[in-house]
């Protein structure tokens, strides 16, 4: 068996999406946790410090090409495989569609994904390029992000947008989670038990957390 | 106890051979009795068409006991109908209310081709099997039972794994008519046991292959095959076979 054949069977495929997933989600950790100082209310000095930790020194903007490698694969996989599946019924569909036996959301994981990546590219849009525009894309003079945010999220519509794109991430996560730990194997049942708490938990609170940002500056809960 | 004869509506799937196109056609049985079976109803029903000359409607079906998995019929939405943990031929039709309507459609997958009416073509199911399903030790004559000892909750995941009947509601009722389910019991089945471990590696890769060469889709573990499998198979058991061909994955030459 080739590493090649190993990835590219449907359950490689899905060992692919499972461990992009599984990164995508440490990821997360440490975004919503440096995000969190803007509530340390002494105007963004605690964030721009922990923003520019992460934007001008070599490791973490080496993290940061993995980071985009691993979502570009998750993204690319993740559409590929909705595609492919969704042919896989044939030429006629069902004319009462089985809807009991499962979620909504873990059967929309694809339109879930596609929101979010619309999402993303309005975010990246909105501090990731003018931020690294601003360094020429290499290690040099950042712009005050939490400035930035105040800016940004001082647009009624773009704080719409940034919600609605928590509560995707929301629901994606609440199948995603769970699944990707499924997907690597874990099969032992009081293991699953956790992941499937755990997994709910993220679901709800990391997103939570997110959301909470735009409307904190729109709203004027910081100062 | 009381009699109840009921009336109903079929919107039955009617399709000459695998090229021609379908169409739903309406038929009215009167008087079933509640206590039928949904397939003896299907047999009142082909009575009653071939007394009017028509062709009557081609179904799958053969122990009509709930053990051999040939009756595939997708019911008002669900594989094997409204029941949990039941097949179509132990579907009775007390599950039905009189003047109820009931759509019956075939199983719909690529994989799995309409040949004629309700029937499909689930041949893709035994080459899945003889990509790996097997054992190739000589077993011989009957012995002790207890010189192979087994731990418990291994026998009991094994055999449960085991009373999959290869009915394809799985593939039915998955979004990504996925085989997994499937797949999984009988990869699970056999590489819970020693017989099973000469060929452990060799058949969760040579099994997945085959699975992914008849056209089924991949797993994203939503939980409608488990919610609709007759024998309740676990869905972790594709953990299980997830985790098998990972290790698979890695550890073979
Ligand atoms: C930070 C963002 C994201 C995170 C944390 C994330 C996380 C995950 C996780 C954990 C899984 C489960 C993998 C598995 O079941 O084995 C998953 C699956 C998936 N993701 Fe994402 N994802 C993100 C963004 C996206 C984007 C932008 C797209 C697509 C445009 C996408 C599309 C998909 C698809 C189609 C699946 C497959 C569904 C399945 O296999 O059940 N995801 N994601
Ligand atoms: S896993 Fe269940 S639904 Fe699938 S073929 Fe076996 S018995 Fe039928
Ligand atoms: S006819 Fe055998 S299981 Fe239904």
């Amino acid at each position: 068996m080739t590493w090649k054949e190993v990835f590219t069977s449907s359950v490689g495929k899905k060992l692919v999406m499972s461990f992009t997933g599984i990164f995508l989600i440490l990821f997360l950790i440490v975004h919503v946790g440096l995000n969190a100082c803007i509530w340390a209310n002494d105007n963004g000095t605690m964030f721009n410090a922990g923003a520019h930790f992460m934007g001008n020194n070599v490791v973490p903007r080496i993290l940061e090409i993995g980071l985009f490698a691993g979502l570009i694969l998750h993204i690319i996989q993740g559409l590929m495989l909705e595609l492919s599946n969704r042919s896989k019924r044939g030429t006629v569909g069902y004319a009462v569609s089985y809807s009991k036996g499962s979620k909504w959301y873990s059967r929309s994981m694809g339109l879930l994904g596609t929101i979010i990546l619309l999402f993303l590219c309005l975010h990246l849009y909105n501090f990731w390029l003018p931020n690294r525009a601003n360094q020429g894309f290499l290690l040099g003079e950042e712009i005050n992000l939490y400035a930035k945010m105040q800016e940004v999220f001082s647009n009624l519509l773009v704080v719409i947008i940034y919600v609605l794109g928590c509560l995707s991430l929301g629901y994606h996560l609440a199948h995603g989670f769970q699944s990707a730990f499924r997907t690597i194997g874990v099969h032992n049942k009081r293991y699953n038990a956790i992941f499937t708490t755990l997994g709910y938990g993220f679901a709800v609170i990391v997103p939570l957390v997110f959301a909470l940002m735009p409307l904190s500056f729109y709203f004027g809960w910081i100062n | 106890m009381e009699h109840k004869g009921i009336n109903l509506t079929l919107k039955v799937w009617r399709q000459q051979n695998t090229t021609s196109n379908g169409e739903f056609v309406t038929y009215q049985v009167k008087d079933i009795s509640q206590e039928m079976s949904f397939l003896e109803m299907f047999d009142v029903l082909n009575e009653q068409l071939i007394q009017e000359d028509k062709e009557p409607i081609a179904f799958d079906h053969d122990c009509r006991e709930g053990i051999c998995g040939m009756c595939s019929m997708y019911i008002d939405g669900k594989p094997h109908g409204p029941w949990q943990a039941n097949t179509t031929c132990q579907l009775h039709m007390r599950a039905f209310n009189d003047g109820d309507t009931i759509t019956v459609e075939p199983w719909r997958a690529q994989a799995f081709p309409v040949l004629k009416d309700l029937v499909v073509d689930r041949t893709a199911f035994d080459r899945i099997i003889q990509a790996g399903g097997y054992v190739s030790v000589n077993t011989g004559n009957a012995v002790d039972g207890n010189s192979l000892p087994i731990n418990k909750n291994d026998a009991d995941a094994s055999f449960a794994a085991a009373m999959c009947i290869g009915c394809g509601a799985c593939v039915a009722a998955c979004k990504n008519s996925s085989a997994m389910l499937f797949l999984s019991a009988k990869v699970s089945h056999l590489a819970l046991l020693p017989q099973g471990d000469p060929e452990r590696q060799s058949r969760v890769v040579n099994m997945v292959a085959q699975m992914d060469k008849e056209g089924f889709g991949a797993c994203t573990n939503t939980g409608a095959c488990e919610a609709t499998c007759p024998k309740e198979i676990s869905l972790s058991n594709i953990a299980r076979l997830n985790q098998e061909y990972l290790l698979a994955g890695l550890t073979s030459n």
